[in-house]
């Protein structure tokens, strides 16, 4: 057995990912914390002068006093600042949460400059990327940070002018009195509204969302000109004083432990300022042993690491093999395995039943193949870790860097940087980790660069998995009986890994009356974890064509199928979904795709639903199949109720992202597992989609009154299944695996 | 050694010629627009111009470059700063998500239009395949890519 720890942080952001529903309910109240200057400076990481990394937009700070009711503004004579709380990964925070501020505050968004906030849980509560939770968790408290700002500087012009507060209004960062003869800017109100008291959250009056000026518009993104200049706003850009630049080599299987390497060969390189062996400690998701080496430069340091020669001691490692679990599972679907959810009798409903459908699922496991490569920044000096960090999870990633080094968390300063996507990697931080103690180790500021092959190697993969389904519709063609039988793995022999776990709550569970869900784990030792919309990303691939799958049997129309399986508009428990929103998406999608159109021969339209991070979304994939297998997506239509969209242009551009990040992974994407070691070293092996592939995407919003979600994730899910369907559709051959390149299918 | 980027000749003392360009940039010369991706030319972070054609700088070595003119993200804006039409796109269309490729996305574009100032769909498509985008943002670069060529080819 593995002595190595997998528990640790996965259990966490386990926890966090699956309570964001809960999360979402709860409409956090801002922490009001009066600061004074000298703290707010210290807080917000604009003490030090010149070593303002990852802060692109130095603050001006006035003589005069700021008003700085909370962490998220300030406002004083030279400007407006508005602090963006959590990690940007390309998900549009940075964008989309100061806009919930600004519109409370009432100031034109052209005035304000975004600056990125320091990690501080007493003011921000949780800072993090994952679960498509950020819009839900501070919908409602960024707001009310901006109205209790417009709330303090309208005191203070009621104050200055002797006039009533409630006969005084605001627009664009202007105050103004009724009768049109005062007025005042935010600018010029902002000292004497730091003296205002800080009023109550219950006194605060948010708006009416018929007034937004900010809210539901298209905003671009407040990077997207320092991008575009190349500007350093990510992790791998930073450079420190003195720094020098380390790679880091772990062991190709997982688990397996240095005994020798040939370091002095390595030292005597040229630019190679040391080489050492690190221990690890224990944990697969902290620091894996392996050796450093410490260069001039990024590129003396790959060199370097291409010479490096170590001898593992693999007698615990990895011997994962992606073909063995494969022969594994063909004999794992053919036996019961442990019962995750029952409902009704699915063996009386097969037995009653006028027809019977089985289908024998997988799909492989993926890489978050995010763009920019893992790395950190670390110095330690003094007792003290400074870490400049692209990280999903920097509260828990100070946490376990300070335990690597072995001081308080009190000690650690992280400073988060933009990510070059995320997709769930970066929620984990074992880079993080090996920078901290490669830096302690070494004495001087290191930058920790991976290269992409180590980022193949060692990510945190999506788990494959396989489904035996088996199904029934009755007489009348309704669906009866829904048995899905679930191979999935485990790293301990008792938990699925992360995303890799079933419950009762996946569709058609609550909506059909017989269903039973079995689940058997394959032990795996390399590792698991998040990957955009976990367990989602893969269910939704089974359930989705198994749906249609029965549909055809009965020989219904699927879009009929699918809406009587929703049935009755009803909540289907605290954090499940509404089968009235689901339909009307379904509808709605359908619509828009002229659904029932005649098409020419070879071409079809598929439909499929899927609910996930408390987002409603529909898919209708119109596609095109030749004799040679070849697929060409027509077009993908999209219907989304995800509640009250905050900003329109980052909402579009995640749906149309997600939809080809879908079709990318559907078609291409696979990492494979021989003797511990994964077969894909780089982008040649692991194509993802480039843009002559791409299709239109046309992207319809449900403007609804319910609470909003975020869209980083739910409206990945129902793509693999629309297009299966699809091409169902347009050739009558059902693919049952994915990637489809495995069934003989290309995207063109 | 000398290298000559955006119009300047630049100065790097003991590098190896066997260098990648990327590393010379990001590394020696403080140029970090130009990202790091692949190391294999797969991904096309590191795009940027050679004598106005795009190049994989991941891969290239400084050692054939001394007389050749390099153009990174960080040359296309004008002398007052102002965006030049791709980079002006890019921010009005908001292309980026992560925006990680996004400056390899430009200069792909850049060398296109460079050369075909008025380029097809399928041009566009066919110039900018050796770039990557996790985040799936292709339909916005094509569009941008449309944008700046129009207003280019109306002298805007």
């Amino acid at each position: 057995m593995s002595t190595l720890d997998y528990s640790d942080l996965s259990t966490v952001v386990d926890e966090v990912l699956a309570g964001q529903a809960e999360a979402s309910r709860r409409n956090r109240t801002p922490q009001i914390v009066k600061l004074d200057r000298r703290q707010f400076l210290k807080a917000t990481g604009a003490v030090g002068g010149g070593l303002m990394l990852g802060f692109a937009t130095p603050v001006a700070f006035a003589k005069t006093a700021a008003l700085q009711p909370n962490g998220y503004v300030r406002i004083d004579e030279t400007g407006v600042v508005i602090y963006a709380k959590n990690p940007e990964i390309g998900q549009g925070v940075k964008t989309s949460l100061p806009m919930l501020v600004a519109e409370e505050l009432d100031v034109a968004w052209h005035d304000v400059t975004v600056v990125q906030s320091p990690i501080d849980q007493v003011r921000y509560g949780m800072q993090f990327a994952g679960g498509s939770t950020a819009i839900p968790m501070n919908y409602e408290a960024l707001r009310r940070a901006g109205a209790t700002a417009r709330a303090m500087l309208v005191q203070a012009a009621a104050k200055r002018w002797g006039l009533p507060a409630d006969s005084l209004s605001t627009q664009d960062g202007v105050v103004r009195h009724a009768n049109g003869t005062e007025s005042a800017t935010y600018l010029e109100l902002a000292s004497e509204a730091a003296s205002m008291p800080v009023p109550s959250s219950a006194s605060l009056k948010l708006k009416d969302p018929a007034n937004f000026q900010i809210l539901g518009k298209r905003v671009t993104g407040v990077d997207n000109e320092a991008l575009m200049r190349g500007e350093p706003l990510f992790g791998i850009d930073q450079v420190v004083p003195g720094m020098k630049y380390a790679v880091y080599q772990k062991c190709p299987a997982i688990g397996g432990k240095v005994v020798a390497a040939n370091l002095e060969e390595i030292k005597a390189r040229p630019g190679v300022q040391d080489a050492f062996v690190l221990e690890g400690n224990g944990n697969a998701m902290d620091l894996l042993p392996g050796v450093a080496i410490i260069a001039d430069s990024t590129w003396q340091a790959f060199e370097a690491k291409k010479a490096l020669r170590v001898e593992w001691d693999e007698g615990e490692a990895s011997e994962d093999s992606w073909s063995n679990a494969e022969q594994q599972a063909d004999s794992l679907r053919n036996e019961p395995g442990t019962e995750i959810a029952n409902t009704g009798d699915v063996e009386a409903a097969f037995a009653g039943s006028a027809k019977q459908v089985s289908g024998f699922y997988r799909y492989a496991f993926v890489s978050h193949g995010q763009l920019e490569p893992q790395n950190c920044t670390a110095s330690f000096s003094d007792g003290k870790l400074e870490l400049w960090a692209p990280t999903q999870m920097p509260g828990r990633g100070i946490a376990s860097a300070a335990q690597i080094v072995g001081i308080s968390p009190a000690n650690v300063t992280l400073h988060q940087l933009r990510c070059g996507g995320g997709f769930g990697r970066r929620l984990y931080n074992d880079f993080l980790c090996e920078a901290a103690a490669i830096a302690k180790r070494a004495g001087v500021p290191i930058k920790l660069q991976w290269t992409r092959e180590d980022d193949m190697a060692y990510d945190l993969y999506r788990a494959g998995g396989f489904h035996q389904m088996h199904g029934s519709v009755d007489d009348d063609g309704k669906i009866s009986g829904w048995r899905d039988r679930f191979i999935t793995f485990t790293h301990d022999g008792r938990r699925p890994v992360s995303g890799g776990g079933m419950s009762g709550g996946v569709f058609p569970g609550g909506l059909v009356e017989n269903v039973r869900i079995e689940q058997t784990a394959i032990p795996w030792k390399n590792r698991c974890a998040a990957w955009r919309a976990p367990g989602s990303n893969v269910f939704a691939f089974v359930v989705g064509s198994f749906v249609h799958e029965l549909a055809h049997a009965a020989g219904r129309d699927h879009l009929d199928v699918l809406l009587e399986v929703l049935g009755e508009p009803r909540q289907l428990g605290p954090r499940g979904m509404h089968t009235g929103r689901a339909a009307e998406v379904v509808k709605l999608a359908a619509e828009k795709a002229d659904w029932g159109r005649a098409l020419e021969q070879g071409r079809g339209l598929g439909v499929a639903f899927y609910y996930s991070h408390a987002g409603h979304i529909a898919e209708v994939a119109d596609v095109s199949v030749n004799d040679n297998k070849q697929v060409k997506v027509n077009k993908v239509t999209v219907a989304a109720d995800v509640g009250p969209i905050v900003n329109m242009s980052g909402a579009e551009n995640q749906v149309q992202g997600s939809v080809i990040d879908g079709l990318s992974t559907l078609f291409n994407l696979s990492v494979t597992f021989e003797k511990g070691r994964v077969q894909q070293s780089n982008f040649d092996r692991y194509a993802m989609l480039r843009m002559p592939e791409a299709p239109p995407v046309d992207v319809h919003f449900v403007n609804s009154d319910y609470p909003p979600t975020g869209l980083g994730e739910p409206a990945f899910p129902p793509l693999a299944p629309a297009v299966c369907n699809a091409i169902f559709a347009a050739c009558g051959q059902r693919v049952r695996t994915m990637p489809l390149t495995d069934a003989g299918y290309t995207l063109v | 050694m000398k290298l000559k980027i955006n119009g300047q000749d630049r100065d790097i003392e003991d590098l190896d010629q066997k260098t990648p360009l990327l590393w010379a940039l990001r590394d020696e010369l403080g140029l970090v627009g130009t990202k790091y991706g692949c190391g294999v030319s797969q991904c096309g972070a590191c795009t940027v111009l050679v004598n106005n054609v795009p190049v994989k700088s991941c891969t290239m070595p400084v050692g054939g470059l001394t007389d050749a003119e390099i153009t990174t993200i960080e040359g296309l804006a004008g002398e007052g700063g102002e965006l030049n039409p791709v980079q002006q796109a890019w921010v009005d269309l908001d292309v980026a998500q992560c925006g990680y490729c996004q400056s390899g996305q430009v200069m792909a574009a850049e060398g296109l239009l460079r050369s075909n100032p008025n380029p097809t769909d399928d041009e566009i498509d066919q110039a900018l395949a050796a770039n990557i985008c996790r985040c799936g943002t292709y339909i916005r670069i094509r569009q941008a890519v449309k944008q700046a060529a129009g207003r280019m080819v109306a002298g805007e």
